[in-house]
């Protein structure tokens, strides 16, 4: 039990050289208790479902057998971000890096590695082999430009050990700010560090706090936003499974500026390891005192409660957030009044996104100005990215903001794989849009993203290649749109439905110039129209397609083709005369009976009958069978 | 998304109607409760059936329409039993762009039944899922509860079997 800060500090000491030698500089630390190096292996979602702890538990086996468990510190932690080479596992104090390990892989590592110190160097990450040197983590290319603020201690820390946290100064911004500052200093720090809401639409967090604070003194609620709902953004997910400490103080840190002693965090039920974590990090968290009543002797209180989401993407809107948390159907009501004034059960309350808050006790600790000298003019610090779709480094990565999307794809995503041509990348998710190649060099901020018609959304970053077909997505994110409309006011629930039934009537090879033309003025409409931000966004992904990949829309409309080959309906299956040796393979195969031929002739496909299934071009030896 | 009310028949043990009375106990009193004993109840009978929605309503004290209405807005409450092999296939942007279109396809011709369906010997039920947040291997699908990463559509009959 920590009771004061006397006590937290010595926690700290005591156990800050455990995990000293994480730090990335090669060098052993001895904290007295006879362990000589720390194997980490990521626990996220992405590497358990590569089986990592079927990993973990084989190491840990072999250690055993090799009798040296007593030296060698086994840690599951959160995410490390290069998901597509999970599972994850890297020693230190070395910090060799290995990736895709299985767990007949740990005998190999066991004996080699960590009996006799010889790195096994054909398990090892490629891109930390070079030649004979073997590169640490930070020097490849997908971590060299990071800049870990947010995600700091995932990948690093055990999330399920309190103590590790408070070893790498958990706890220490939460004592700053109720023993040294007054609520209106530590919202004057947020405001002058200029960070913007990382869930959406960007609002500034400190003027959010000042609303909040300004009302009456009373029952008030800080609520943390974790119904991480768009496609393709996982970082949310990763902070709470990797570091869910970091969230609580920084929800107290809120509740001491505002003058509010309880909060909520709303996660998604979709993150089964996420809400466990969180559970376990609260139980602890208030078996330790940091919350709970009478934080650091202070008098000041504040109680958690965990709330699970029920599958509904409209529940990230704050107002329906908080209808939910109140038991009914998620629907957002309309504003004003703002959450700040009337919100959680009609009280005073702050909404803050998972990312936001893992920022806060870095911007305590280390001061405004060092958050603002990171980023742009406008926007402040970090921001992770999901990166995910046609793209070599799948991951999170956190870089500043105003980095180039060139950047991120290119050089730390690794690029497009498989020699394809970038063709778009889509930010935002369902409220976001597609930037096409030429605006590649855009630096990534909140301004420069709204400016291209897209935005800045969670932080979902999905690449797409030649072969995806823009008028499809933009069908593909209206049909989620439709479907996760809450169907409260006309414009979202009848007018998405109508964007879409007009792009599907236009990937089925019946659109015209005029339905073009209705796609936008439609679009307009519910923009303008909408009660909430899901609908006032949901037409983004077509006027941003329409924008940038308009002639793909009037190849779909006019030529009845589809340029990515991507469109089923517009698609003709056509075999090459002069490649096809008659071996009636296809015509075998084809469950229709539409290709007919003689043997050893050119065959034909009757593209009436046709039903585009594609089995004769995987059944086609001589790539005789093209779509066109 | 719409639900159809499920038609296999409701039987319940005398454990799980104690189990969801001590639920409805636990949380008479506390403010917003019902998503969290709809959550509980469908943890306790794996699904909600109209049977259960009742006892909720009376138990807390709110009519069966609110309930329902709830327990009908959201996506993870299922009216329907979950088949002995569960199949899902993300839908999300990442396994999108990657190919989880052909994937779904498949599954409803393997199981023959449609998203969010059981079929009628309780063998498959089948659901399109929005992101899991794996999008490291997208296009992922999960059996079970089994996460399957980076997966063809030729590969779906073989990993169904294993739980036939």
């Amino acid at each position: 039990m920590i009771t004061n800060i006397e006590q937290l500090i010595a926690r700290r000491d005591q156990y800050a050289p455990t995990v000293a030698m994480r730090h990335g500089h090669g060098h052993f630390v001895d904290a007295g208790d006879g362990i000589r190096k720390n194997v980490l292996i990521c626990g996220g979602t992405g590497c358990t479902s590569s089986n990592s702890m079927t990993v973990r538990d084989a190491l840990v086996a072999e250690l055993r057998l090799a009798g040296i468990e007593d030296e060698i510190k086994v840690v599951t932690t959160g995410c490390f971000g290069l998901c597509a080479l999970g599972p994850i596992m890297i020693v230190y104090p070395e910090g060799t890096f290995y990736s895709k390990v299985k767990p007949e892989d740990m005998k190999e590592i066991v004996t080699e590695h960590l009996v006799k110190g010889n790195p096994v160097r054909h398990l090892l990450y490629r891109e930390t082999v070079k030649g004979d040197d073997i590169l640490a983590l930070d020097q490849t290319p997908f971590y060299a430009k990071q800049k870990r603020v947010a995600l700091r201690n995932c990948g690093v820390i055990d999330p399920e050990c309190i103590n590790e946290y408070i070893a790498m100064d958990g706890y220490q911004a939460l004592a700053k700010a109720i023993t040294t500052m007054t609520p209106k200093e530590v919202i004057k720090t947020v405001l002058d560090s200029g960070i913007r809401g990382r869930g959406g639409a960007g609002f500034p967090t400190g003027r959010k706090w000042s609303f909040a604070e300004a009302q009456p003194a009373g029952k008030k609620y800080v609520v943390c936003n974790a119904d991480e709902g768009d496609p393709g953004a996982f970082m949310d997910r990763s902070v709470l499974e990797g570091d869910p400490h970091a969230v609580l103080e920084a929800m107290a840190i809120a509740g001491y500026a505002i003058g509010a002693d309880e909060g909520y965090i709303y996660v998604r039920a979709e993150y089964p390891i996420a809400v466990n974590r969180l559970e376990i990090a609260i139980k602890q968290a208030e078996e330790e005192g940091v919350l709970g009543n009478n934080i650091f002797g202070t008098g000041f209180n504040f109680k958690i409660t965990l709330r699970l989401g029920a599958g509904a993407f409209v529940c990230g809107e704050e107002t329906a957030l908080l209808t939910s948390i109140e038991g009914n159907r998620g629907e957002p009501r309309p504003r004003p009044p703002f959450p700040a004034v009337k919100g959680l059960f009609g009280k005073p309350t702050i909404i803050n996104n998972v990312e936001t808050l893992a920022n806060i006790a870095q911007i305590i600790l280390n001061g405004p100005e060092w958050f603002a000298s990171m980023g742009t003019e406008r926007s402040k610090g970090t921001k992770v990215f999901a990166l995910g779709g046609k793209i070599t480094n799948t991951g999170l990565v956190e870089v500043p903001m105003g980095t180039t999307l060139r950047e991120v794809v290119e050089e730390i995503g690794g690029g497009v794989p498989n020699g394809k041509k970038f063709k778009a990348a889509q930010t935002g998710g369902p409220s976001g849009g597609c930037i096409p190649a030429d605006l590649i060099d855009t630096p990534i901020d909140y301004d420069n993203l709204t400016a291209i018609g897209s935005m800045m959304g969670s932080g979902g970053l999905i690449v797409m290649d030649e072969d995806d077909c823009m008028v499809d997505i933009a069908k593909f994110f209206l049909e989620f749109t439709v479907d996760e409309s809450c169907g409260k006011c006309v414009p979202c629930r009848v007018g998405t439905m109508r964007l879409l039934e007009t792009l599907e009537k236009i990937t089925d090879g019946n659109g015209t110039m005029e339905d073009i033309a209705k796609l936008e003025e439609l679009s307009e409409y519910i923009k303008s129209a909408s009660l909430c931000a899901l609908g006032q966004t949901a037409p983004n992904p077509v006027l941003s397609t329409l924008r940038f990949f308009r002639d793909e829309y009037i190849a779909h409309v006019v030529d009845k083709t589809c340029p990515a080959h991507a469109c089923k309906n517009l698609m003709k299956y056509k075999i090459i005369a002069d490649k096809c040796k008659g071996c009636t393979a296809c015509a075998r195969k084809c469950p229709v009976g539409a290709i007919t031929g003689a043997i050893r002739a050119p065959h034909t496909i009757d593209t009436e009958k046709c039903i585009k299934c594609g089995v004769c071009i995987s059944t086609c030896k001589f790539g005789a069978i093209v779509k066109d | 998304m719409k639900k159809k009310m499920t038609t296999v028949a409701f039987n319940d043990t005398p454990e799980q109607a104690e189990q969801l009375n001590a639920l409805i106990a636990k949380y008479k009193n506390v403010e917003g409760n019902l998503m969290p004993v709809l959550q509980g109840a469908q943890d306790i009978y794996g699904y909600l059936p109209l049977e259960v929605q009742k006892t909720i309503a009376l138990g807390l004290g709110v009519s069966v329409s609110e309930v329902y209405g709830v327990a009908s807005f959201y996506s993870q409450f299922s009216f329907n039993p979950k088949g002995k092999v569960s199949i899902a296939v993300c839908l999300g942007t990442a396994c999108y762009v990657k190919g989880s279109g052909k994937l779904h396809e498949k599954c409803m011709e393997i199981t023959g039944i449609g998203a969010g369906d059981i079929s009628p010997d309780g063998r498959f039920s089948y659901d399109a899922t929005r992101c899991i947040g794996a999008c490291g291997l997208a296009p992922v699908m999960t059996v079970n509860g089994d996460v399957y990463g980076r997966i063809t559509p030729a590969e779906i009959d073989g990993i169904i079997a294993k739980y036939l």
